[in-house]
């Protein structure tokens, strides 16, 4: 049974106006299997929980931990993160120019595994994935993300996601700019991993219109860098009907 | 850092007839007054050093390159006698020195710049590589020994009618040098000529390549230049026969200080003719500097013209500039297609990120993308043997940037 705990997290970036202190205190424990969702209004911390869980440079623990099965996350670089297990599925992946998705996605299967895997069946499973995906064949051909439309970029992290069998999937906005009919086959993408390898989702959402088709089994509203209430599906239900507006009446809008 | 693109304007995509080069010294006026070229061929041309003004530094042909570096080859005495040159025997094709006043020398082209001319006056034999019928191993001509002292070269590539063949010019060790290289390219033949710039760091390398492309005949070129302090390396290609067919492609990679140049010219001067052009390079290092230009001419002669050149730089560091800048003129509307193209990138901390982020390690990511980006070039050679062994050099390079 895998488990990744949050404890006490805190946050600060650089900002031209100075340091900006961020996560606050966050406590958030993922077992193996578990559906999290992490919903708030802008500017609540939710993308820099993510970020900071998958190791970006830019974000700096000031304070808590971070484990994976009792290691300490937060002391391994970016790419041991993710050969522990954690996968970071963006709300803007970067263009890489001259690196062909299919190129891409056999390195990092390799990196993760630690050894090639053998091609023919690996085709096969890649070509599979795509189709679950509603992918084109020719998409392997294209170097990763350069001219993607903003679907197919989100279709690609998932297809990684599905590949690469994390224990533990961040998905920071992966609804954002997602019609009903992407948003749908991004949803089942998630789903198939959580049902095939027993993935662990932390899923963070401003709407919560991905929770129709990603069912979580806790939910998490983030405001000014903590969590502000924890509950069941039932609050994002809430949350549906009322918005955010009874978390945010000691704080200055945008906040 | 600083790059720069930059991309036709909407009079070249209209066919509008100028030229885009700056205003350059007409030897030939007697007045030291600026003359704006208005067609790339009629630019000046001569094999006599004399007849070319002195060089300033702010013409069009030098205001992107270091010309304090090379004076000693714009300007300077050359020494123009043979050198020693290693090939193996292959069949059908011959390697030999010829005397300067051979018939077959000065048919290909025509020095349109000081260095060059400066070259041809002071050779005193040239290099001749002939092939006839289909030649099934490549034949690499390796030259490692030039030294130190500034010299001039000629070479000859000729290729016989319905040959085949893959020439390899493989350039090593020291050098301060300057040459021109002449193809001839008989009806249907098909040559390939991969020129190799592996040189020392300090060697300084300025060559001219012009190939005369016959009657339904193709040329593949490639510059591949890695090593050297400056290295100049222009080749023009005229289709001048109906059917004639070139792609011309380069790959370099600039390190630290290290200037690479390269200026392409292709003349479509016949019907039916076809052209592309695509150079890749990656530049690493502070006073990494990398330049790209790239003519293409599409005169009245030659209608059914199909034409595309591109130019896409990766820039890995600070302090690094790539000047890329297409040109492309068109005499004539009766044409197939004709396009260009041109991007200048970096390879940033958020590529990295993202590669590390799926676990790839930052050395396998920077491997990962440069080579990605280059190899796309060296895999159009076709040779396995020296694509191998370009991939190993381009790795070694990169081991650097770690």
């Amino acid at each position: 049974m895998s488990t990744l705990k949050i404890t006490d997290l805190k946050v600060s970036i650089e900002t031209d106006q100075g340091t900006k202190h961020i996560l606050k205190g966050v406590d958030l424990t993922l077992n193996e299997g578990e559906i999290h969702a992490v919903m708030g209004p802008n500017g609540s911390g939710k993308s820099t929980l993510a970020y900071t869980i998958a190791g970006h440079p830019r974000y700096k623990v000031e304070g808590g931990s971070i484990e994976l099965d009792g290691e300490n996350v937060l002391a391994m670089s970016v790419d041991a993160r993710a050969r522990a297990g954690l996968f970071l599925a963006m709300q803007y992946p970067v263009e890489i120019p001259g690196v062909t998705v299919s190129n891409f996605l056999r390195t990092a299967k390799t990196a993760i595994v630690g050894e090639a895997p053998a091609i023919r069946p690996w085709t096969t499973t890649v070509r599979e994935a795509m189709k679950n995906l509603r992918m084109d064949n020719e998409f392997s051909a294209r170097n990763v993300n350069e001219g993607f439309s903003g679907g197919e970029k989100k279709r690609h992290e998932i297809l990684q996601l599905e590949l690469l069998q994390p224990k533990f999937a961040v998905l920071d906005e992966t609804d954002s700019g997602l019609d009903v009919d992407a948003l749908k086959i991004v949803s089942e993408g998630v789903n198939r991993a959580h049902d095939t390898t027993g993935l662990g989702i932390l899923l963070i959402t401003h709407y919560t219109r991905i929770l129709r088709y990603i069912t979580p089994d806790f939910v998490h509203v983030f405001v000014d860098g903590r969590v502000a209430e924890e509950g069941g599906p039932e609050l994002a239900e809430r949350l549906e009907n009322e918005g955010y507006d009874r978390f945010l009446v000691d704080q200055p809008a945008g906040a | 850092m600083s790059t720069s693109t930059t991309d036709s304007t909407a009079a070249e995509r209209l066919g509008i007839r100028a030229h885009s080069d700056g205003p350059v010294v007409r030897a030939s006026a007697a007045p030291a007054s600026f003359v704006p070229v208005q067609t790339r061929s009629e630019r000046f041309a001569s094999v006599h050093h004399a007849d070319f003004a002195e060089v300033t530094g702010f013409e069009a042909e030098w205001k992107l390159t270091p010309v304090d570096r090379i004076r000693s080859l714009i300007d300077g005495e050359l020494d123009g006698s043979a050198y020693a040159i290693m090939y193996p025997e292959v069949e059908g094709t011959t390697v030999e020195w010829i005397p300067r006043d051979d018939p077959r020398i000065g048919t290909a082209g025509t020095p349109e710049e000081r260095a060059s001319a400066n070259a041809w006056t002071n050779f005193d034999n040239a290099l001749l590589i002939d092939v006839s019928g289909e030649v099934e191993t490549a034949l690499t001509v390796t030259r490692s020994t030039l030294g130190d002292a500034p010299r001039a070269g000629h070479t000859i590539i000729t290729a016989q009618p319905n040959s085949s063949a893959l020439v390899v010019l493989d350039s090593r060790g020291g050098a301060t040098l300057t040459e021109n290289v002449e193809i001839l390219l008989a009806e249907g033949a098909h040559l390939t000529v991969v020129s190799l710039q592996e040189w020392d760091a300090p060697a300084l390398h300025l060559a001219s390549h012009f190939a005369r492309i016959g009657r339904n005949a193709q040329l593949k070129h490639f510059v591949v230049s890695l090593g050297g302090s400056v290295v100049r390396v222009n080749p023009s290609a005229h289709l001048a026969e109906e059917g004639s067919d070139t792609e011309l492609f380069g790959v370099y990679f600039a390190d630290a200080d290290q200037h690479l140049e390269q200026r392409v010219y292709v003349h479509h001067d016949a019907p039916h003719s076809r052209s592309r052009v695509t150079y890749k390079g990656a530049l690493n290092g502070h006073g990494a500097r990398t330049v790209w230009v790239g003519d293409v001419l599409i005169a009245h002669s030659a209608p059914g013209t199909d034409s595309y050149e591109q130019n896409r730089n990766l820039v890995l560091s600070e302090g690094t500039r790539a000047d890329s800048i297409p040109n492309l003129e068109i005499e004539t509307g009766d044409i197939v297609g004709a396009g260009h193209a041109s991007a200048t990138g970096r390879f940033d901390d958020e590529h990295l990120f993202y590669l590390q982020s799926r676990g790839i390690t930052e050395e396998e990511a920077r491997r990962l993308v440069v080579l990605g980006f280059l190899s796309e070039i060296i895999q159009k050679i076709g040779e396995p043997v020296l694509e191998q062994r370009l991939l190993a050099a381009l790795e070694a390079e990169l081991r650097a940037v770690a």
